[in-house]
């Protein structure tokens, strides 16, 4: 096969390449040092003149192998489309001429940088080959919905309407959730004011004529197995009977439930019948029956109501929630526009201290609210006297003054915890907690823990990971329905507390995720961020000792491992960060156009001067998703970045192997710069987890130092973000100094 | 004192709010208020009320209908309408706040001595005997509504001010005996009474 293999070369001269830089020179590096049986040069190689030759060149030459040596791999990936060989490109226009500034001094170095540039980019050509996929996928086109709530319901209708056949699976007797229990809901029409009609009856409607929804009640998962594509899932209902059906992708949509009032004692919950929480009035309401709500304990005519804002929650409290549901003041405006619908006269004030009512009507429903005569006091309660008459005792704090009001009824206004599954990861929070407060925490997670929802058969756990007090875990900045189990989409208040019109618009988009990712499976390709990647990672079976990190380390568990204990892949789970490679200890993972070798054959093809010719040279691994792209921007708004530094983009600070800094020492590199993702709670990382993951692994570096008696300052891992146009190039520029005060590194051969 | 006062009001139920609506020029707006505050912080008086306009609404809301009404609070506005042009709610604060300070004038609940409140007083008591304003008896009246020896060091204190008009022809001295009158006396009486009737008509008993 290797005799099959023809690799060229092409050079741009626009955009000021060829006034900038000697364009033969690059040539020769690419011939002579790159090894390359051919290159050429264009004068505008994105131009459709340019872009022809190319692919004449492929289709005449049978070049399978493609070096381009022109603008940032960002840039003009159109034009550079070659989907049927391997392909690099040689970053000379942001990397190189953008950031340098144009004088006669500098022309040296410049040059340098780019004919470095392209010997990389020739060496990691040799060892890439082009990817594809395995072609033992086909379209999977079923979606599951599991949960069939408001979310659930609109999930499934969506990804019916498109065209998939949609498996609806809810755990109780009837579709609905929490909402199907209410008696009316927040307004999402113009104008926003007076509390809407319940949607569930149409939504229920709606799914019953619908073809292409089968519907499992009284159902579970009992077994959930497979990949992206392929999943095997068993649907137990209740009486036994379980069937298996194909599914190409999940939406999880297990809603939330209401937070448990009975901690809530200062406010007599559970001594008096007449305190109740928000979720419980709306079964008051029903019960109404169009007539006046009257209050539990003696069925009175509740003619005086307070609600109390943020009970149990947006608290430090012990037992309370320290987060906001972010809906239960518009839910407390609704409901206070209950009694001023069905009671009448009936005074209705509600306790605020932040009153919030995001959304669109947000504002208008509050307006309407007091036009309704709902009168809003900014004070914070503190107890609930039981009696005949419940007697609230708060702090005005308009008038700065403890007060009290007498009601027949008081409405809790209680937080959302999400129905989310065990968290996969608990057993290791236990493990590595830091301390003893942290450990009793975990353990009381772990001890907790919930019945699984999914039931998944992963190396990693039954359920999707939390991310913050329990919710399911999704990445909230980029891709807010992704989670670390690809193709397994979470919608509505399992991932965050929501409104209705947020959990639809949530169920939505989760379901166009979903088909995304059922596509996408059947063709081989990955799903974000490496959307429509064919790479997938392979590992040398002789060579691999079962050392279960990479089955460990996996982000989005995507590996799981045979009887031997040997990593099975799962391709369509696969995100392609690479997080296993940089786990490997042995080097054996590696993807067709990523691997150890890919980049330490970069690292190796950049000429190291002479110590006294005093040019050091600085690695920087740079994220190709928020560091590289930092660069690029810096690059076109001319910030200067240091001569001396060589970047090479990498899939994720994850992938990082160990080895590659080792090497790049030993090979007289004088400074190594690694730029990722933010990492830990607040992530950014597009994996979630490589980031941390890196720092994790990169504490270990000052040991390699240490034997290679190098200062620890020599290299440093930075968290980058996209927006840090200025900052990156500078974390480079400083390696620099750092290098210009402890002196070049002693491996110079 | 009108026996309207004595209507018993519970805290922070709304029948005193339901009392503004009704009977005070622009209550309605009240309820609207959302507790910002940008009312009181724009206020250029607002270090010397009691009760800020803010506070005014929520003590409406809560049912504090002695202390808003027997408030100097609302007297204090100078009408000069930053809160009004400030106001995210889009409230006339300053029409509320002079609405307010009529109707504690109608309860008899305005504080004794309140200046805005006599000064009121004795503009309309002026204005009701010729339908015009009689500026020479207005300043006599402000003068002197402290008692004849307040009245004379008054007068003397803006003597000079006094000469310089009349020289200026600005003043009349004659304006003492009987002075202008509108041309329909009798029939600007007659306006006034049935506006007064109209107003009285409109106010509703919160017995």
């Amino acid at each position: 096969m290797a005799d099959d293999k023809k690799f060229a070369g092409y050079v741009c001269t626009g955009c000021g390449l060829g006034e900038r830089l000697d364009a033969g020179q690059l040539e020769t590096a690419a011939t002579r040092d790159g090894k390359l049986q051919s290159c050429k040069q264009h004068e505008m190689l994105c131009s459709a003149e340019g872009v022809q030759m190319i692919k004449d060149d492929i289709a005449n030459d049978d070049v399978t192998h493609v070096m381009i040596a022109a603008c940032s791999r960002r840039a003009k990936v159109e034009a550079f489309n070659f989907t049927d060989v391997a392909l690099t490109r040689a970053n000379l226009r942001e990397g190189v001429i953008w950031v340098r500034p144009d004088t006669d001094e500098n022309k040296e170095t410049t040059q340098e940088m780019a004919d470095d540039y392209i010997r990389m980019a020739c060496a990691e050509l040799k060892s890439m080959t082009k990817p594809s996929a395995s072609g033992e996928q086909s379209v999977n086109k079923n979606i599951l919905v599991v949960g069939g709530g408001i979310t659930g319901m609109t999930a499934a209708i969506e990804a019916a309407a498109a065209g998939y056949p949609v498996h609806l699976v809810e755990k109780s007797g009837a579709l609905g959730g929490a909402v199907g229990s209410y008696y009316k809901v927040i307004p999402t029409r113009s104008p926003y004011d007076a509390p809407a009609e319940n949607p569930i009856p149409a939504l229920s409607e709606a799914i019953e004529a619908d073809g292409n929804i089968t519907v499992h009640l009284n159902s579970t998962l009992t077994k959930t197995d497979g990949a992206p594509g392929r999943f095997s899932v068993d649907i137990a209902t209740e009486s036994g009977a379980t069937e298996t059906v194909s599914i190409g992708a999940i939406i999880q949509a297990s809603g939330w439930k209401p937070y448990d009032a009975n901690q809530l004692p200062e406010f007599a919950y559970g001594k008096s019948q007449d305190v109740v929480t928000n979720h419980e009035l709306e079964a008051l309401a029903v019960a109404a029956n169009g007539g006046p709500i009257k209050r539990p304990s003696d069925g009175k005519e509740v003619q005086s109501v307070c609600f109390i804002q943020n009970a149990g929650q947006c608290s430090d409290k012990d037992g309370h929630l320290t987060y906001f549901a972010g809906v239960t003041d518009l839910v407390s405006i609704k409901q206070a526009m209950y009694f001023k619908e069905l009671n009448g006269e009936c005074d209705t004030t509600i306790l605020f201290d932040n009153l919030r009512t995001p959304g669109a009507g947000g504002e208008d429903f509050y307006r309407a609210g007091q036009n309704a005569m709902v009168t809003f006091s900014k004070g914070i309660a503190s107890e609930v006297v039981p009696g005949d008459s419940l007697t609230v005792k708060f702090e005005d704090k308009i008038l700065n003054e403890q007060t009290e009001m007498a009601c027949d009824l008081v409405v809790l206004a209680t937080g959302m915890e999400p129905n989310s599954g065990p968290d996969p990861y608990a057993r290791l929070m236990v493990d590595e907690a830091e301390d003893e407060e942290e450990k009793a925490k975990a353990q009381a997670i772990l001890e907790n823990a919930p019945p699984s929802i999914l039931n998944l058969q992963y190396r990693q756990g039954t359920d999707l990971p939390h991310l913050k007090n329990g919710f399911t875990d999704s990445h909230f900045i980029c891709f807010p329905y992704e989670t670390r189990r690809t193709g397994i989409y979470s919608a509505g208040p399992v991932r965050r507390p929501m409104d209705i019109q947020q959990a639809r618009d949530d169920a939505t988009g989760a379901a166009l995720k979903a088909i995304q990712a059922a596509e996408n499976a059947g063709l081989g390709r990955a799903a974000h961020p490496r959307s429509g990647d064919l790479s997938f990672p392979t590992f040398r079976k002789e060579g691999c000792t079962q050392c279960k990190r990479c089955t460990v380390e996996c982000p989005f568990g995507a590996i799981n491992e045979d009887e031997e204990g040997y990593p099975m892949y799962n391709e369509s789970r696969c995100r392609r960060c690479g997080t296993c490679m940089g786990a490997c200890p042995v080097r054996v993972i590696s993807f067709e156009n990523y691997s150890v070798e890919t980049v330490n054959q970069q690292i190796k093809n950049v000429d190291i001067p002479e110590e006294w010719d005093e040019k050091p040279r600085i690695l920087v691994l740079a994220c190709e998703n928020d560091a590289y792209p930092a660069l690029d921007q810096a690059a076109q708004a001319g910030v200067e970045i240091n001569p001396w530094a060589r970047v090479i983009p990498i899939r994720c600070l994850g992938s990082v192997s160990l080895s590659w800094v080792t090497d790049a020492l030993n090979n007289g590199f004088d400074g190594i710069v690694m730029m990722g993702c933010r990492r830990d709670d607040d992530y950014q990382c597009h994996f979630v987890r490589g980031s941390a993951i890196a720092a994790e692994r990169m504490n270990k570096v000052g040991d390699t130092l240490d034997t290679l008696n190098l200062e620890p300052e020599r290299v440093i891992l930075h968290e980058v973000a996209i927006t840090d146009v200025e900052r990156a190039p500078q974390l480079i520029n400083d390696m620099a100094e750092t290098v210009e005060k402890i002196g070049l590194s002693p491996f110079k051969f | 004192m009108s026996d309207l006062n004595t209507a018993m009001i519970e805290k922070y139920r709304s029948s005193f709010l339901k009392e503004v609506e009704a009977n005070v020029e622009e209550g309605e707006w009240v309820k609207m208020c959302m507790q910002c505050g940008v009312c009181s912080g724009s206020c250029p008086l607002g270090k010397h009320w009691d009760h800020p306009p803010q506070e005014i609404f929520m003590m409406i809301r809560a049912g504090k209908r002695e202390d808003v009404l027997s408030s100097d609070s609302m007297w204090m506005c100078t009408s000069c309408y930053n809160c009004i042009s400030r106001c995210p709610r889009g409230l006339p604060i300053t029409h509320i706040m002079h609405g307010l300070a009529v109707y504690s004038k109608r309860l008899g609940l305005t504080p004794q001595k309140q200046p805005t409140a006599e000064f009121s007083q004795i503009f309309w008591d002026n204005l009701m005997k010729k339908g015009r304003v009689n500026e020479l008896k207005l300043g006599l009246s402000m003068y002197f509504k402290d008692g004849f020896g307040q009245g004379i060091k008054n007068a003397m204190a803006n003597q000079k001010l006094g000469q310089n008009m009349m020289k200026a022809k600005r003043m009349n001295a004659m304006e003492f005996f009987g002075g202008h009158s509108v041309k329909d006396l009798s029939g600007f009486q007659k306006i006034i009474k049935k506006a007064q009737e109209i107003e009285e008509g409109n106010i509703k008993d919160f017995k």
